[in-house]
């Protein structure tokens, strides 16, 4: 199968890449395979479990779902660039403090989203967070601490 | 030694301690196996089949082969003779039929989703487009899927064993001594409560994929996998393709979950090792989510024919158990070992006088059956839970009377169980009473009686379910008694080093349970260091030279006693140096935090001075080695035997078959804790996986043994949307069989939720004329067999496996 590359540029993580890519390879496969950011993983190929999810121009998105080319233009933030001078997010922060993870599979996807959840909604209900969180899944933990550590971070939002 | 910290003490043990694991996690900085590489990786792509039974009479991999960055296809042919035949460690009896299990099949495919061919790409890109040039034409046979077909032999899945039947494996009380003749006790009873209780496939459903990276340049092969297995997959492996041992490692990065789904040697694994060594460069296979869903083993798929007898007044005489365990189409490393493990677990926390059971492997044309989260254990608690709701039903008691009328009192521990397990420790009276005290019974109960008066279209529903399991797998001779291939003890080495930091080596190899943070609480209260002076190395057969490796609650009850083992054996090395150094006798030395000091005196010295001492060199005790450090292996004695109590309330919509969870209360009781934060994450994602059995998760093939539920579209992992928040506690029995008091926790959440939850369904609709109803509960179940009840048919689910009506 021969395909024309294309040209994309994007900021991902706050640094700037151009690269030549085919049309059909998928941004999460662009940003763990040719850059190296292996910290978005992949769970499954029915956008269903969320492991991929990064933030495009601070929305979230799931990675798998969307071809490296059609984030061409756009900024890229992916779990591996939200802590900022050394400091964890507090969304990181939270889903440690409450132990809302476990083998961490889901993670990255889980602390992407729900930092865009927080972004639009900085006060969630619980209930608010479950349903915010419907498209993650996580085989661990059961949830609970990961809505618990959602609440926290929202409360910490607060105080800043 | 400090076991609790209840006062102001340093003891790490009991300390909520946040996890050392999840810096690396939460940053992105992970160590999974598909996040690696090696220069010049080639990746794999497996042709699968898409039907279940049939000959491959046309095998056509050319154009695959000419397709650009195709490097080689491999065909079960090819293959033939350096594949050898998948293990299955645990024959349960000496004339168990076993079909040999090729990595890639050679001429017939005996399961949808099994491998065919090989392509070996430059770029998964590459491997993928070349799948689709692999010509296949398979000649269709009669499929067996359904298992009581199975059981009749009317098709088979192996023409050539004559039988659908692996093996009939058999507990008698009345033979082995531990009881009486059940047959005898069904006769002689007031009651007796027959059942057929359906356990439905279901996929452990790990979030991280499989994957695996071989590395074959120098002269060993270096296998990462995501597995739970490192030190059985290397020692398998080696066996199965007669590679020296000692020239394979085998890495268990960070892995991405597993619960039992990655306790297996795979075709996958056995499949990149040959492909590395046929190319000699490093290769890579990562499957897709499909893949896994059908070809990664899954669990449970039992048939449960159940009789239980007891008196009026609600004491049980005798449990006959003759079940139909789906093996599929081959023998998994430990399938057939499982409902042999239940076969101890069906008498529960009760004392049941006569006791027989049966279990017979069937093959069916699926992808084989193997552990998944309990292994065994909750398919038993689920039986006998449902059977003691039934039989209080029948008698018109209260479920909790009759069962506190029938378990082990507090007082008659250590006990002797039925099926010939020695309990060493319980306390279900206590677990029981908290767990009804902060569930509301008794007001729960009185708005399920209102809501019944009115004729509430949502009734209420209360779901019971008491439990023990044994963890803690096992010891060794009680393996070797049931004819499994291995033992059950653990290894770990602790090494103090010149700095005083201590490393801890440990056969285990977690997956997410936390024990790089477990494991050194463990060890700083021992050997009285900081715990962020202990490092643990695990998953690395290099590393950690010996192991059993993590499955069955194993992990702290028997890997962390190894840890105490060695970390003991290091004191006392130390003890002796400690005494030349302060020029005093050894038996004037005593260690407490951290330091050895002479009795009476103010005399001491650090752990870590007596490391750097050990470690120069320059003057020990005559006939003591340099350095510090001391490996031990640990057995058990006995199992460990946690329990627990679980009651939760949830609403049935009776017009719509919704069932919403409205309240879940646990209290387990799992020996001394640790660590709480770990083990409230043990217990919550327990709970959500043993809640997903009764009410979501099933996998469905159809009449021609496709995969229907074949993506997370259609089998329904939960999200965070469909699980309530949970109130869990604990009561504390050490487990007196090892000096920690550690029961083990993984599975605990597991089997007791699937139980307490069909319970309860069946408890808001059983005035209804419901008697049982089919796992998972999802609406259209629940609305039929309400529905069914009214109407005057059969109250019994339709005995098809269909594909969930719910979905469209
Ligand atoms: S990998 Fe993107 S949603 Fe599952
Ligand atoms: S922490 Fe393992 S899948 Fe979420």
């Amino acid at each position: 199968m021969t395909t024309t590359k294309q040209t994309v540029t994007m900021t991902v993580d706050g640094a700037q890449y151009s690269d030549d890519v085919e049309p059909r390879l998928l941004l999460v496969q662009y940003l763990r395979e040719r850059l190296g950011k292996t910290g978005t993983t992949v769970g499954c190929d029915t956008t269903n479990c969320g492991a991929c999810t990064v933030l495009l121009d601070g929305e979230s998105v799931k990675s798998c779902t969307m071809f490296a080319v059609q984030a061409d233009g756009h900024e890229v933030v992916t779990v591996e660039g939200l802590a900022q001078n050394g400091e964890l997010h507090p969304v990181q922060q939270a889903f440690h403090e409450h132990a809302a993870l476990q083998c961490g599979y889901c993670t990255s996807g889980m602390i992407m989203q729900s930092v865009s959840l927080l972004n639009e909604n900085p006060h969630p209900s619980q209930e608010e967070i479950r349903s915010g969180l419907e498209g993650n899944l996580c085989r661990c933990t059961g949830y609970q601490s990961i809505v618990e550590a959602v609440s926290a971070a929202a409360g910490e939002g607060d105080t800043q | 030694m400090s076991v609790t910290s209840d006062s102001e003490t340093t003891a790490e043990i009991g300390r909520r301690r946040l996890r050392k694991e999840d810096a690396r996690l939460i940053t992105g900085r992970n160590h999974y196996t598909d996040s690696m590489s090696r220069v010049g990786m080639l990746t794999l792509g497996m042709v699968r089949s898409p039907v279940a039974h049939a000959k491959i009479t046309r095998l056509d991999v050319s154009a695959a082969k000419a397709s650009p960055g195709v490097v080689d296809v491999l065909t079960g042919p090819d293959l033939a003779d350096s594949q050898g035949s998948l293990p299955n460690a645990w024959p349960v009896t000496p004339d168990q039929k076993a079909p040999a299990h090729p990595a890639v099949a050679i001429d017939e495919v005996v399961f949808a989703g099994e491998i065919v061919a090989v392509v070996i790409a430059r770029t998964a890109a590459q491997a993928r487009d070349a799948i689709e040039l692999v010509d296949v034409d398979y000649d269709d046979l009669p499929v067996v899927v359904d298992l009581e077909a199975a059981e009749r032999d009317e098709e088979l899945v192996h023409p050539d064993l004559g039988t659908n039947t692996s093996s009939v494996w058999v507990f008698d009380s009345a033979s082995a001594g531990t009881g009486g003749d059940v047959q005898q006790a069904i006769a002689d009873s007031d009651v007796v409560i027959e059942r057929t209780l359906y356990q439905q496939r279901l996929i452990p459903s790990f979030m991280e994929p499989r994957s695996i990276l071989v590395d074959p340049t120098g002269d060993r092969i270096e296998m990462w996998s995501a597995t739970q297995i490192p030190h059985i997959l290397r020692t398998m492996l080696s066996m199965t393709l007669g590679i020296p041992e000692g020239k394979l490692r085998v890495t268990a990065p960070d892995v991405g979950g597993g619960f039992g789904g990655k306790l297996e040697v795979t075709p996958e694994e056995v499949i990149t090792v040959l492909a590395a060594q046929r190319t000699g460069k490093p290769c890579k296979y990562t499957e897709t989510r499909s893949e896994s869903l059908m070809g990664a083993h899954h669990g449970r798929a039992q048939v449960q024919r159940l009789k239980l007898s007891a008196n009026k007044d609600g004491t049980v005489t005798g449990l006959d158990v003759r079940l139909l365990a789906d093996m599929g189409a081959y023998l998994g490393l430990v399938g057939p070992g499982i409902p042999v493990l239940g076969a101890f677990m069906y008498n529960a926390i009760y004392k049941f006088p006569a006791y027989r059971f049966e279990s017979k492997a069937l093959f069916t044309d699926k992808v084989w059956t193997d552990a998944y989260r309990g292994a065994g254990r909750p398919e038993a608690t689920f039986a006998i839970e449902r059977m003691m709701d039934e039989l209080a039903a029948e008698l018109g008691m209260d479920p909790l009377e009759v069962r506190r009328k029938n378990w082990i009192k507090h007082d008659e521990f250590p006990f002797s169980t039925i099926s010939g397990l020695e309990y060493d420790s319980g306390n279900y009276e206590a677990a029981t009473d908290k767990a009804l005290e902060l569930f509301g019974y008794e007001e729960l109960r009185a708005e399920q009686q209102r809501r019944r008066e009115s004729n509430d279209p949502v009734q209420l529903g209360i779901g019971v379910s008491t439990y023990t399991e044994m963890c803690g797998l096992a010891p060794s001779r009680v393996l070797g008694s049931l004819d499994y291939g291995a033992g059950g003890w653990e290894y770990a080495q602790v090494r103090v080093l010149p700095t005083g930091h201590v490393e801890v080596v440990t056969g285990i190899s977690p997956h997410g349970q936390g024990h790089e943070t477990g494991f050194s609480q463990i060890v700083a209260d021992r050997l009285g260091v900081p715990f962020d002076n202990v490092e643990i190395l695990h998953g690395d057969t290099q590393v950690a030279q010996r192991g059993l490796d993590t499955y069955g609650s194993r992990s702290l009850t028997v890997g962390g006693m190894a840890v105490v083992a060695a970390a003991d054996k290091v004191i006392a090395k130390a003890k002796v140096i400690a005494a030349h150094m302060l020029e005093a006798s050894e038996d004037d030395i005593e260690f407490e935090s951290g330091r050895f000091g002479v009795r009476g005196t103010d005399q001491g010295v650090a752990l870590g001075d007596v490391a750097l001492a050990a470690f120069a060199a320059h003057d020990l005790p005559d006939g003591i080695e340099a350095s510090l450090d001391s490996d031990a292996t640990f057995d058990p004695e006995n199992f460990s035997f946690p329990h627990g109590s679980h009651l939760c309330a949830m609403e049935v919509d009776t017009e719509t078959g919704q069932v919403t969870l409205r309240k879940y209360v646990c209290v387990d009781d799992i020996g001394t804790i640790i660590n709480p934060l770990l083990v409230e994450g043990q217990v919550q994602g327990g709970l959500a996986q043993g809640i997903a059995q009764a009410l979501f998760e099933e996998a469905v093939y159809d009449d021609a043994g496709t995969l229907v539920s074949g993506s997370f579209v259609d089998y329904l992992v939960p999200s965070a949307a469909d699980l309530p928040s949970f109130i869990t506690d604990t009561t504390t029995t050490p487990a007196t069989s090892n000096v920690l008091g550690v029961k083990g926790v993984g599975e605990a959440g597991t089997i007791a939720s699937t139980p307490a939850i069909v319970n309860g369904v069946l408890d808001a609709i059983r005035h209804l004329g419901v008697k049982d109803v089919r796992m998972p509960c999802s609406p259209s179940t629940v609305w039929a067999a309400i529905h069914d009840a009214g109407s005057g048919a059969t109250a019994e689910a339709p005995n098809v496996q269909t594909a969930r009506g719910d979905q469209s």
